[in-house]
């Protein structure tokens, strides 16, 4: 960025007339419209690692979660939420979640992924 | 499993059914605050929390019985050995000491493994986290906190691209608390700021629903900064930042806990600069916590002048507040910190908080004085964050370079920290959700498009329970490593420590390492040299100078320099000195009685250090006149000729010399010339003359014709002993 003086004299005007609790809830005020589109952002956008972080909460250990993460991200389809492929996986084929998971490790059962999640209802 | 004092941790049983293994408890806890006036000893005390079970006090406290008030604020103590199972030996060290908050470092680069690992190799600067290292080290905090009789807070980082991952572990394993702060990646860590910030929401919000308590990262801003006294308006943004982002995502204001460090030091006039920016963060900031932090940006190698640093800045922390006082090590600028220097970090810090008990009531700030200064600071924050608006927010504000700049803002250096919205360590990693995302688990934040058709109480019915509300569920893995891991490091120990054999250490078991020093009368250069060489002729293997201070130019240079021992000791084959013969008191009253026993005291030569002598003396400190031995006292600087005469003059059966001073071999002198006297006077077969003092012992006394010598922790029943046993 590009050096400046102090130029606090002249900027600063507007905000000498204000108390000190003005001065704190005008603080406040800018902090919040920094934050609440982040904020907003980060509620409708996921990651690996947030996906992770929902497997493991499902019971798969980090091994299996980043093997599943990987494998869905790969897909394009990180976007359903990786617990959500499991979940419907186990569901569909009446078998448990856990179960669902270590057969999608092993390579099994990834065409039931890609029949319930591209060209079906939930897209 | 109980602790017993007097035994090494045994880590074979920490390790040993870790995979059953649950904490106890999970959340922050804060210590449990005494009335005001509550009174310890012959004090009464108004910022100070309960007492330890097991402690160990400071170093003067046998002059006030033995009492170790301890503070109303956590005491943090940080931890970065890089080895757990010699991290947990330490946390018992500290937390003997009274350290309650435990902050495991984490090893360099984790921050950028893009998941979790698991096992326990070893680190670099700090340790791994993996599950079974919380684990372990949760199970020995648990032990500890029973030993000690108080909490102890476990902590850890929940920062770098694994973020909620590490969240989801913390929460499992109990961790009590973790530094978040997405700020933190962005400017320190190269990783993408949108992956961070969308990352931080979800950990965030499980470390609030577990009721973990959280530190923000910007005082790494006045870490950073070439003069970091200017960064200040931006650490009240960061701070806002963070905190704000945080309860946004779930957490409660009392559970975020502001980092903050005093930002400069001497030779600035450090004081009213630290004074200032710690009041107006504490008023801008007042529905949070405040975890004050020592200073390290200025840290030397030198312990004592990074102590000093650290009393002024815990007492700003008293007069300003602090709930967690957090400890560096004075050695962090010399050397990965050493046992003993994380035992001092939290000494000053109970030592600076107790001694300044009740200060605020006693001593206000001038308001008159402080107000313009603190106005101008928040205006310059506010300044700043109008700017991050006009450019378009933070990621905005971060390419251009407005963090960390060593300008006072609004004045500009141009040398911020400048960072792309899409660049960056895991750009590009992150994903819209689909109307139809879905989670079935609980805790989670953000969109969720749970399905409608289900029933359930919580969000993890659908899959019959969450890791967070079912344990059971948690997979734990051992170890992935053959070669890297607590098994292979344990084995060398287990043999050394099965033999008896004995090495020093500073930071591992058996490291070997010991810190010497000397003064070397030659200019800074030759001085390191000749120190290395004199290493070398005591057979030291890899001497290294870790600190050094000029006391003149030429005239001499005071070199501290550590290095290992290349041999053991065996403890079987050690002597332990006697421990002095003591009868009990109920014999020596009834000795006393039939024997009458009169005594002359006093400190001899040049000496006026009587404190020592009047506690063998008084009866109030237990000394020998309690069991009835009559004294008199002769005073401070007592010429050996006096002593002599008073002797006789009283018919005296022992003289009592105290011998603080030993300079040039001073006392040796004066037990001469007492015992030449005495012989020349004609009583020395009648008088027994018994010397003391902090350098004495028995051997050297009677090397130099006194009839016993007593050194540092002798008591009056010690010296009524000897009178009892060796009088006719």
């Amino acid at each position: 960025m590009e050096p400046r003086k102090d130029d606090f004299e002249v900027r600063s005007k507007k905000l000498q007339k204000m108390t000190d609790e003005q001065l704190d809830n005008y603080f406040w005020e800018l902090v919040e419209k920094v934050v609440d589109p982040m904020i907003d952002m980060a509620s409708k956008n996921t990651s690996q690692s947030i996906e992770r972080s929902v497997l493991l909460r499902m019971g798969f250990n980090s091994m299996q979660a980043k093997e599943l993460v990987n494998k869905i991200f790969e897909k394009n389809l990180l976007s359903k939420g990786a617990g959500h492929i499991v979940w419907k996986v186990a569901k569909e084929n009446n078998i448990s979640v856990k179960e669902a998971g270590e057969k999608m490790v092993d390579g099994q059962l990834w065409d039931e992924v890609d029949r319930i999640f591209k060209g079906g209802e939930n897209v | 499993m109980k602790l017993d004092p007097n035994k090494n941790l045994d880590i074979d049983n920490i390790l040993k059914d870790l995979d059953k293994y649950r904490p106890r408890r999970k959340g922050w806890t804060w210590r449990k605050k005494l009335p005001p006036g509550t009174k310890k000893g012959d004090f009464e005390f108004y910022d100070i929390s309960e007492d330890l079970k097991n402690s160990i006090p400071l170093p003067t406290a046998h002059y006030f019985g033995n009492i170790d008030p301890q503070p109303d604020a956590v005491i943090t103590s940080e931890i970065a050995s890089g080895r757990f199972e010699e991290d947990i030996r330490r946390m018992r060290m500290a937390a003997w000491h009274g350290a309650d908050h435990i902050m495991v470092i984490r090893t360099l680069g984790q921050s950028h493994i893009d998941s979790l690992i698991e096992g326990t190799p070893e680190g670099i600067g700090g340790i791994p986290i993996t599950r079974k290292q919380l684990r372990a080290s949760r199970k020995a905090c648990d032990l500890i906190e029973d030993e000690v009789g108080r909490p102890i807070n476990f902590h850890s980082y929940v920062s770098g691209v694994a973020g909620p991952e590490i969240a989801v572990l913390f929460a499992e394993e109990g961790v009590n608390a973790a530094h978040q702060d997405p700020q933190y990646n962005v400017l320190y860590r190269g990783i993408n700021p949108i992956r961070s910030f969308v990352d931080a929401a979800v950990a965030k919000h499980i470390m609030a629903e577990e009721g973990m308590l959280q530190i923000d990262g910007a005082h790494n801003a006045n870490a950073s900064a070439k003069k970091a006294w200017n960064v200040m308006p931006e650490l009240l943004v960061q701070h806002g930042i963070n905190s704000l982002y945080s309860v946004k995502a779930g957490m409660k204001k009392e559970n975020i806990a502001l980092s903050t460090v005093p930002p400069t030091t001497v030779p600035s006039p450090e004081f009213r600069m630290n004074l200032i920016y710690a009041m107006t963060l504490r008023e801008v900031f007042k529905d949070y916590k405040f975890r004050a932090q020592m200073n390290t940006r200025y840290i030397e190698s030198d312990l004592f002048d990074a102590t000093r640093v650290h009393v002024l800045n815990t007492v700003l922390s008293k007069l300003t507040s602090a709930d967690i006082q957090s400890t560096i090590t004075p050695d962090e600028g010399r050397n990965v910190p050493w046992h003993i220097n994380s035992i001092r970090g939290v000494e000053t810090a109970k030592h600076t908080m107790v001694s300044l008990d009740d200060i605020k009531e006693y001593v206000q700030i001038n308001e008159e004085k402080v107000r313009p200064q603190i106005r101008d600071l928040k205006m310059r924050a506010i300044l700043m964050l109008e700017e991050i608006i006009e450019k378009g927010g933070y990621f905005e504000a971060v390419e251009d370079g407005m963090f960390v700049d060593n300008g006072y803002y609004p004045e500009r250096q141009g040398d911020g920290i400048a960072r792309p919205k899409d660049g960056g360590i895991g750009a590009g990693s992150v994903v819209p959700r689909d109307e139809d995302y879905m989670a079935p688990v609980c805790n989670h934040f953000g969109y969720n498009n749970l399905p409608k058709d289900e029933e359930y109480d919580k969000v993890c019915d659908l899959i019959g329970g969450c890791t967070l509300h079912n344990p059971d569920k948690i997979q734990y893995i051992d170890e992935l490593d053959e070669t890297d891991n607590v098994e292979q490091r344990m084995s060398n120990y287990r043999e050394n420590k099965k033999k008896g054999l004995i090495k020093p250490e500073v930071e591992w078991s058996h490291d070997g390492v010991i810190q010497i020093d000397m003064t070397i009368p030659d200019t800074p250069e030759y001085a390191e040299a000749a120190a290395l060489e004199i290493c070398k002729k005591m057979n030291l293997e890899d001497p290294q100078v870790i600190s050094k201070t000029v006391l003149h130019p030429s005239e001499g240079t005071y070199v501290e320099i550590k290095a290992k021992v290349p041999f053991f000791v065996k403890r079987d084959e050690l002597t332990l000195p006697k421990k002095p013969d003591v009868m009990e008191p109920e014999e020596l009253f009834e000795y006393f009685k039939n024997r009458k026993v009169k005594v002359v005291a006093g400190t001899v030569g040049n000496d006026e250090h009587n404190v020592g002598l009047r506690e063998i003396l008084d009866i109030k400190h237990g000394g020998i006149e309690k069991y009835g031995v009559k004294y008199t006292y002769l005073g401070t600087s007592v010429p050996p000729e006096k002593m002599i005469d008073a002797a006789i003059e009283i018919g005296a059966d022992a003289i009592l010399a105290s011998m603080i001073v030993t300079h040039n071999d001073i006392h040796i002198e004066s037990m001469k010339k007492l015992h030449e006297l005495a012989i020349e006077k004609g009583i020395r077969d009648k008088v027994k003359i018994i010397v003391g003092g902090t350098q004495i012992n028995n051997d050297m006394a009677k090397a130099n014709g006194m009839d016993a010598g007593f050194g540092r922790g002798t008591k009056g029943l010690h010296v009524a002993t000897y009178l009892a046993k060796n009088l006719d």
